[in-house]
Parts: structure tokens; sequence; C-alpha cells
């Protein structure tokens, strides 16, 4: 167990790093940043001045490491537009996305698990047509057209839910199903393609020996090993929504880290948009750690040699 | 002598849905089993044994259907019961023991968990009870170190020491009938003998109805009461241990005893002899006699559907010879 949980931490370090460079070399590539922030109207010396200014007339590698290093003691870089830290930008919206994620994350999993089971229960019924469809329409539609749609209908035609901006809890709903939507499909249909596999195994056929009831068979000895390679899908998934906050919270005005990308791409705000993409890979990487851990506990196979 | 069967099985057939039509893997198997007796059902791969046995248990694939004209634990229908009363008797009054050891556990629960789940499942007894109880069982099919065995999961264990629990789990209630189909073909020769003297022990010290599918014929020999010996979906011959070897009627059995015809001299360990040629199809019904395409002493009045002739009490064979043999008497 010990050294499972070593070698994957390993692996999440790596990765860490490896994205850190990607995002940075990414930014550089994308063109003369001192152009940039310069702004319109610029004269070559003032381009040159900030070059200056902010170092980037230093080799890349040097500059890597010192953003990398700074990074690492949480110092993330000043924003050129907002001129504050960017650490502090990103720690103010991000309650607002996580709690987004994290409400998306538990609706495509209440409907999609649920969906996923039934439908392996009684494949070909029309409850598994149904959550075919749903599937279909999720894969099918992009989701910032969901998110209007639910707007549309939700917000403007039933006035159920408020459709723009922060505020209590009501706010999120809305952005959460659109984004935990898009997530839903692939869960669903891994959750249904791994209960009618195990279904078929011969240990429930035991359970079922054992004069088992169904809840049992189903929800202690099925479902348990029906999940084990969702999990490190719902943690993939994650990752997805996290890039989809952009659109989402942009769409529904909420102020979290996705708005603020969105808002600093328009601005070429690159040090803002690079701190972004590296605070979302460290909680993408964590989160799959999560999923390997959790994944430990639900197989012994991982965790007892 | 009017004693309830434990468990009674008449005209018993399954049949499956399969690309080329309905495959009638069992077709009218008939047997009685009585308290504490041992049933040996023999015959080659795929003549339907499995299927019999999960049809017994209620355990069939969702897409195989069940038919008989009688099927009764201790003279209660199972055909009607509804699935809350099958629960009760699974695993508490008749219990199964899989060919598959490897696959049979769940891999996600420890030994010791899915012990005690079946006595929990049917009895009111506290967890340290079952704890116990599962200590004493796994000790007594030959598990060493029980206590620390029950801390450990499946994949933790050899294929003889995972049928062993599955054997223990079987036993965890005090069942009346077990049923074990083939529990040792997929273990190593010197494991299977171990296995099978287990059972036998077992079966003898509690006092239980075993129905024991197996290959081995010196195992039949030394502990099967009765025996059914089955072909292509059917039983083909009945009688007691003693019938069957020394007097074998049925041209498959005499096949299948030719290497080994004297019960008590044969070893564990050998096996049913071979009888040259294949299986026919089990899509659709018979028109002749199912063994006739293998038959030695096949003739003309074999092209029909041929019925079990009975030869006495629990003694029958399905075989034309036979008929005309009683015509003769
Ligand atoms: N789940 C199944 N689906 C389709 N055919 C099956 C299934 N189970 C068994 N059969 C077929 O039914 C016949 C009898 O199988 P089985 O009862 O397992 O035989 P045995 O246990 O005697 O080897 C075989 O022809 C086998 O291929
Ligand atoms: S009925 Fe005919 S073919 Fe069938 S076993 Fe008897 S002799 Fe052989
Ligand atoms: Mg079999």
């Amino acid at each position: 167990m010990l050294g499972f949980l070593l070698k994957r931490a390993a692996l999440a370090l790596a990765v860490a790093v490896t994205v850190s460079i990607i995002s940075f070399l990414l930014l550089r590539a994308s063109g003369d940043i001192a152009v940039a922030v310069a702004g319109e109207g610029a004269t070559e010396a003032d381009i040159e001045a900030i070059r200056i200014q902010f170092g980037f007339d230093r080799p890349l590698i040097v500059q890597y490491f010192e953003w990398a290093g700074n990074a690492l003691t949480g110092d993330l870089g000043q924003s050129v537009y907002f001129r504050v830290p960017v650490v502090e930008l990103i720690g103010e919206r991000m309650p607002v996305t996580m709690g987004l994620g994290a409400l998306a994350l538990v609706f495509a999993v209440a409907l999609s698990i649920p969906l996923g089971v039934a439908a392996a229960l009684r494949p070909n019924s029309i409850i598994d047509r149904l959550s075919l469809w749903i599937a279909v329409l999720g894969q099918a539609m992009p989701s910032f057209w969901f998110a209007l749609l639910l707007m549309l209908v939700m917000g403007v035609w039933w006035r159920w839910l408020p459709i723009s901006g922060a505020g209590g809890f009501d706010h999120y709903i809305m952005p959460a199903i659109a984004l935990g939507y898009y997530a839903t499909p692939a869960i669903m249909r891994l959750t249904r393609a791994g209960m009618i596999e195990v279904l078929e195994s011969d240990y429930i056929r035991t359970a079922h020996a054992k004069g088992l009831g169904t809840g049992k068979v189903l929800f202690k000895h099925a479902l348990r090993n029906a999940v084990i390679p969702v999990v490190s899908l719902a943690a993939v998934q994650f990752g997805f929504m996290l890039s989809g906050s952009i659109v989402i919270e942009s769409i529904f005005a909420l102020p979290g880290v996705g708005h603020l990308a969105w808002i600093s791409l328009q601005r070429s705000d690159f040090t803002v948009v690079q701190g972004i993409v590296l605070m979302l890979s460290v909680i993408y990487i964590l989160m799959a750690l999560v999923a390997d851990l959790f994944n430990a506990w639900l197989d012994p196979r991982i965790r007892v040699a | 002598m009017s004693e309830i069967p434990i468990l009674k099985v008449e005209d018993l057939r399954v049949s499956l849905p399969v690309d080329g039509g309905t495959l009638n893997a069992v077709r009218g198997v008939s047997f009685d089993v009585n308290r504490g007796e041992t049933l040996c059902i023999v015959g080659e791969s795929g003549c339907g044994k499995s299927l019999t046995s999960l049809a017994i248990m209620g355990l069939l694939p969702r897409r195989a259907k069940r038919e008989a004209a009688a099927l009764a634990f201790d003279g209660q229908s199972l055909q009607g019961m509804s699935p809350r009363g099958l629960r009760k008797l699974r695993g508490d009054r008749m219990a199964m023991i899989f060919q598959e050891p490897m696959t049979s556990l769940n891999p996600a629960y420890t030994v010791g968990d899915q012990l005690m789940e079946a006595l929990l499942t049917h009895r009111k007894v506290s967890r340290s009870e079952a704890r116990a109880r599962a200590i004493a069982l796994l000790e007594q099919v030959g598990i060493t170190a029980a206590e620390r065995r029950l801390a450990q999961y499946p994949h933790q264990l050899s294929g003889g020491l995972r049928q062993r629990v599955m054997i223990a789990m079987a036993l965890m209630c005090g069942p009346e009938l077990i049923i074990a189909d083939e529990p040792t073909t997929a273990l190593d020769v010197t494991i299977q003998a171990q296995i099978l003297h287990l059972l036998l022990e077992l079966k003898r010290e509690m006092g239980l109805a075993l129905v024991l599918i197996t290959h081995d014929l010196g195992v039949v020999a030394r502990i099967a009461d009765r025996v059914a010996v089955m072909y292509a979906g059917e039983v083909v011959e009945t009688g007691t241990a003693a019938e069957i070897f020394s007097d074998p009627q049925h041209p498959y059995t005499r096949g299948l005893l030719s290497c080994i015809p004297v019960p008590g001299r044969t070893r564990p360990g050998e096996h049913l002899g071979s009888v040259p040629g294949v299986v026919p199809s089990l899509i659709g019904s018979f028109t002749e006699c199912g063994f006739r395409e293998r038959c030695p002493l096949a003739r003309e009045a074999c092209a029909r559907p041929i019925g079990l002739t009975p030869l006495g009490e629990g003694r029958a064979v399905r075989c034309v010879l036979a008929e005309t043999e009683e015509a003769a008497a």
C-alpha cells in the first residue's frame, strides 16, 4: 500500500512539473507578451522597457525556474491588468469554482450511477433506452447550448432560478446542471457496462446461492466492483468540468476562476492565465490521486499485495 | 418406505435461446435424493450437468428457461416458490459449491466477511458468534491459521484454499443438501484428491445429502449411493453405485466404465473412459436415440426418441436393448 501510494505521488509530481512547463511555454509561444502588456499605441522603447522590467529578455529556462520557484512559494506574479497578486485573484474566486465543480460532480454522479445501474438491470428496456438518449443528447449538445436552454426554460419561462450572477446556493444550481450533464453520458455508460459484466460474474452467482436479498447482491456485491473503473473516469471528468467552467461561469456570470480565465484571456493578462492553468492542473492531479486512493480502498487487489 | 426425498427432480428441462434456434441443454432429467444420500452425476462435458444443478438452485442465467413436472425440496415445490421463499432455502438448507473456485468469491471482501455473511443472512446471531463459526468451519475444512485467514482477501489464496473456503461457506448454516458441481476440476491433481476426501468426510460427519457432479469414477465408486449417468441432456442410466459398476446396461455407461469396471479397485484421480465420436447437436429435439451416432450397438430400432425403461426400484435405462429384454422377460 505504501509502495502504491509513493508510486502514485511520484507520478502526480512528474505530471505537475510537466504541466507547469507546458503551461509556461504555451503562453510564451503565443506571441510577444511585452507587446501585449504594453498595449496599443506603445512605442518600441516602451515595449523594450517592459521587456526588461518583467525580465522577458532573459533566457527562457531562467524565466521558467524563476516562475516555478516563485510558484512553489505561493507567488504566481502580478496581474498585468488588475495590478494585484495572481494568487489573491485566484484565491478569491476559487471557492466559487470549487463549489460549482463539486456540485456538478455530485449532480453527474447522482444522475448517472442510478441510471447506469437501472439500465444494466434491464438491458434494452425503456429505462435503458431513455438513459441512452440522455447520454446521446449530453454528448451531442455543446455545453453552452445546453446552458442557454436551461436558462431559457428554468430561468426565463418558469422563473425557478436566477439566471445570472453569484449569490446563494440557487445561483449554482443551473450552472452545476449544465456543467455536470456534460460528464453524465460517459459515467453512465461505464456504470452500465461495468454492472452488466459484474452481474454475470461467478461471485454474483455465489451471492445469490447464499440466499442474499437483491439489495445486498446489487449494492454490496455488484456495484462496489462495477464502480472501480468509474471512479477514475469521474476524476477525469472533473478535470473536464474545471475547463468547462470557463464557458459555464462566463455564461452565468459566476465570478469564479473560469470567469477570471475568460476575461484575462481577452485582456492578454498572461500571468493570470498561466497561474490559473497551473492551479487547475494541480487540482486535477490531486483529484486523480484521490481517485487512486478511493480505488485502492474499493479494490483490495490494489491495496493488499 | 415412503420417505419424502430431500430433493425430487422430475422431467426437468432447461432450454436456452441460441443463434440457430433453441438449445435444449437439459431434456427431461429425473432423480430423487433421499436424506443423507449421495447421488453422483457423471457424464462428459457439455451434457447438461451444470445447468441441471443451477436449475435446481434457481440460479440459471436469466435467458434460460426451466420447466419440470416436479422440482421439490423436502416436499416443497421450488417452482411456484416466491423469490423470498427461495432465498430462505438457498444458503440455509441447500447450498452449492461451484466448479470455478478462482472466480466464485467476491474480490472486494475478506474471506471472513463472505463466510460470516452466509450465516448472518439466515440466523439471528451476533457477529462474534458468526465469526466463531467461520473459524471453526475453516479449521474443519483443513485451513490452518484460520483466524488470520478471515482477514485475507480471495486473491491472497490459492485455488485449493479458495475451494475450501467455498466449502466452509456452503456449510455455514448446516445445510441438509449440498450440490457440488465438479468442485475439483479446476484444481491440481493432488489438491483434487484432498478436496474430495474432505467432502466425503464432511458428508459422513454431518449426514447431509450430497449431489456430486464429478468426472472421477474412483470417487463415484467410493462414495456414491446412487449414480445418474447423463448424456446429451438426458439421464441415460440410473441405479445404485453397485448396479452401475457391476452391471452397466447402457452402451454409453459401458463405454465410460470400459477401463475401470470394478468398484473399490479404482483409485481417486482416474477419469471417465473416453467414448469415440462427438455429442449430437442439442438444438431442436431428438428424432432418434441421442447416442446413436456413437453407439457400437446401434440398430434400426434406435431411429426414434427412446424413453427410460424402468428396471426395478430406482433403476432405469434409456436404450432399446433394455426395452426388448424387458419385453422378453
Ligand atoms: N449460459 C449459457 N449460454 C448458452 N449455452 C450454454 C450456457 N450454459 C451452458 N450452455 C450449453 O448448454 C450445454 C450444457 O452445459 P452444461 O450444463 O454447462 O454442461 P456440463 O456441466 O455437463 O459440462 C452445453 O452445450 C453448453 O454449451
Ligand atoms: S437405443 Fe440404440 S443407439 Fe441408443 S444406446 Fe441403445 S442401442 Fe445404442
Ligand atoms: Mg459443468
